[in-house]
């Protein structure tokens, strides 16, 4: 009979599904940060003037930063002129379609469950295929057009709707927010672009996924989605990378803007290596997500599976600018081995009426440490503002850590906040009690997490919340004690 | 069916059980009796698998296999069933799934396919009715926010669903009113046939009133000192354990 302990180390010998690579010709830039590697990736990607400037801002303000210290977890030294900003596929051409997609790239895709050919695809799916650096394929673009629906490349955009880029880019993460969201501001390389026009009601899920593939670099996309007035979009990402012994930095961007009764649903399942037992490699996840509510009845909700990364370190957040918005944040993040996640929300209650809803699952296996933080702010303004948070944390073994970090700033006598908080322990009289029914160990965490996370699982598109059931299992599989 | 030799175990180096000797038949209805602390819980758990019990001395042969060999849940799916004393709770996990993964468990280890959808509901419907369960109780969380009597119900209605060869009550009867108890024991006595057993385990008489077995026997001390039909619940009901201790020496 194995015990515990033995199923433990099971786990931390777990391969990552998805550690493999793709050998394929590259560009790579040199390793280094400067404003040298930033007009080169600008000219690139054939930019216009406005953007380069706005880079090179971002990079000044990138230059007076310091690496944050307030999160519960110390910082590793991050080198990053060791870093290098641009690596792509090498293009033989233009690529007018699909087809002409690298047969390599294709295979790598299909192989991490994303197939680009649209006959293969997800039905009702769009996905845009972001890796290392740059766009490799956007699926249904011609179907998704005849709605006005604008689904590309970051980089596409840019070319083809200047105007809204110039109007919307930083507009809701400054270039110069955080270190690492202007570094972002810097060096982004590609990453998607969307934009729901008034009263459509997008026809299919869109989705963007991350692979980073190439050695010594980081991936820096940008994501940009407006939703006009009465419009609704329900958008996913996913993201893996191969093993490696390193640790790769991955600082994205995200920007939601809701217009007048507009609703954006924004998911991300994430999986990036998590490094191997000994919290050797993996990737360090330092991105910023924020989402604006700039019209009246507008709502923006983030949904979060979070179960890769060496450090996860984000906090999507939602500005409730427009009156009876609505925000919400359901995540899930899971730690073993020696992984790290810092993670939460921040809900700005600007408007009247405006309501928000978190819900955070932490589970912490192995020697992982979960930290939920989160702060609900109502401004002056925001009567009647409600908000209501439920923060859970889940210890599987007795190395573990969980911590919850709440804050609450209210500066209106009539909003209401409520805040609860449980801890609990997958206890050995649950998993005792499934075994005497004929369930084994394994199956019987599988269970019992998925039940804990189903508040959040269920809110995630239909195609993807099996997939995620799928991966918290294999990610927990024997993490008993 | 099961035949427990000299059985001895432990928990924290404390010896608990000190030489269990019992035989059941296909069929049969034994009853375990005996004061608090006497290892009659400890008996089922170890009988169970329970992790933190070792069995330092015996055997334990269950339809030809060696019990104590096997896991947790190999014994379940050979047919061994525990009715907890204290059922746990599970959130979010209903507890139609719940049975529905531990049938298809227990089937695929007698290499049996799955039921299908409508063959599991089929199969619930029919138990909800035989044992008197409600139904409104399928889809939710299991045990979670259940009472004390609907947790014990429950026990008796997953009994009916897994089917098992031997069926341990582990002090179902405890903090049951008399109307529960009722629906309790007419549950069991409507699953008992020639090819199941049972082990009752209690600490009051009362439970015996409507679930008639064939044997009863007194656990005291972590030994059974003294074995007898259904007569003997009523003598200890009568005169309590007190005189046992006497009895114990005398064994």
């Amino acid at each position: 009979m194995r015990n515990s302990n033995e199923i433990i180390d099971d786990i931390a010998n777990k391969e990552y599904e998805f550690g493999f690579t793709t050998d394929i010709e590259m560009d790579i830039a040199p390793a280094g940060l400067n404003e040298e590697i930033i007009r080169f990736i600008s000219a690139k990607k054939e930019e216009p003037e406005w953007l380069l400037e706005w880079r090179l801002k971002g990079y000044q303000a990138f230059k007076k930063m310091q690496l944050p210290s307030w999160q519960h977890f110390p910082m590793p030294a991050i080198d990053f002129q060791a870093v290098s900003y641009y690596a792509a596929p090498k293009k033989k051409k233009q690529l007018a379609s699909l087809d002409e997609v690298d047969p390599e790239l294709l295979a790598t895709f299909e192989k991490l469950g994303i197939p680009l050919n649209e006959q293969k695809a997800l039905s009702g799916v769009a996905v845009d295929a972001v890796f290392d650096s740059v766009s490799v394929a956007t699926t249904f673009k011609g179907k998704l057009k005849e709605m006005g629906v604008i689904f590309c490349s970051f980089g596409e955009a840019v070319r083809e709707h200047p105007d809204l880029v110039k109007k919307y880019l930083g507009s809701v993460v400054p270039h110069s927010d955080n270190i690492f969201a202007a570094l972002n501001a810097a060096v982004f390389s590609d990453g998607s672009f969307v934009y729901i026009p008034k009263g459509v009601r997008c026809p299919m899920e869109l989705s963007t996924y991350f692979r980073i593939n190439a050695q010594n670099t980081g991936q820096f996309e940008r994501t940009l989605i407006i939703a006009d007035d009465n419009s609704y979009v329900s958008y996913l990402e996913g993201c893996t990378a191969p093993m490696r012994d390193e640790n790769q930095l991955h600082a994205a961007v995200v920007e939601l803007v809701a217009l007048d009764h507009a609703e954006i649903k924004y998911s991300t399942v994430q999986n990036w290596y998590p490094g191997d037992k000994d919290g050797k490699g993996g990737i360090y996840n330092f991105v910023t997500k924020r989402g604006i509510c700039k019209g009246n009845s507008s709502k923006i909700s983030w949904t979060q599976v979070e179960t890769g990364s060496a450090i996860t370190w984000k906090y999507p957040s939602v500005i409730l600018q427009g009156d009876d918005a609505q925000g919400e944040f359901y995540s899930v993040a899971v730690v073993r081995n020696k992984q790290i996640a810092d993670t939460g929300t921040k809900i700005y209650h600007l408007g009247r009426n405006t309501r928000s809803r978190i819900i955070s699952k932490g589970i912490s296996a192995g020697q992982g440490d979960n930290t939920y933080r989160g702060l609900v702010q109502v401004g002056p303004r925001a009567h009647n503002a409600r908000n209501f948070t439920q923060c859970d944390s889940l210890l599987i073994g007795n190395r573990c850590g969980a911590h919850t970090f709440p804050y609450i700033e209210s500066r209106n006598k009539s909003a209401t906040v409520e805040h609860e908080a449980t801890t609990s322990k997958i206890g050995e009289d649950q998993i005792f009690y499934l075994n005497q029914r004929g369930i084994d160990t394994e199956k019987a965490v599988a269970l019992i997490v998925n039940g804990y996370a189903k508040e959040v699982l269920n809110q995630l598109p239909m195609e993807f919340a099996v997939e995620a059931q799928k991966l918290l299992s294999i990610t927990l599989e024997g993490s008993v004690g | 069916m099961l035949t427990i030799k000299n059985l001895h175990a432990e928990v924290d180096g404390k010896a608990i059980l000190k030489g269990i000797d019992l035989e059941i038949r296909k069929g049969e209805v034994h009853a375990i009796m005996g004061p608090n602390g006497s290892g009659k819980s400890s008996l089922a758990s170890v009988l169970a698998g329970r992790e933190n019990y070792t069995v330092t001395q015996g055997e334990v042969n269950f339809d030809g296999k060696e019990l104590l060999e096997l896991s947790p849940e190999d014994r379940a799916r050979e047919g061994v069933f525990l009715a907890f004393q204290y059922p746990v709770e599970i959130p979010g996990v209903s507890n139609l799934n719940f049975l529905k993964t531990a049938l298809n468990e227990i089937r695929a280890y007698k290499g049996l396919p799955a039921l299908e959808a409508k063959e599991f509901l089929k199969l619930t419907k029919e138990k909800q009715q035989l044992v008197d369960f409600n139904a409104n109780l399928m889809n939710r969380s299991l045990n979670e926010g259940f009472s004390g009597g609907e947790k014990k119900r429950n026990e008796i209605f997953q009994l009916a669903m897994l089917d098992p060869k031997l069926g341990i009550l582990d002090e179902t009867d405890s903090g049951l009113d008399i109307d529960a108890l009722r629906i309790v024991a007419n549950g069991v006595n409507k699953l008992r046939g020639p090819e199941k057993s049972f082990l009752l385990i209690t600490h009051y008489q009362r439970l015996l009133d409507y679930i008639i077995p064939d044997f009863v026997h007194v656990l005291y001390n972590g030994r059974i000192v003294k074995t007898g039909t259904k007569e003997l619940a009523l003598e200890l009901e009568e005169k309590g354990y007190d005189w046992l201790r006497e009895a114990e020496v005398h064994v």
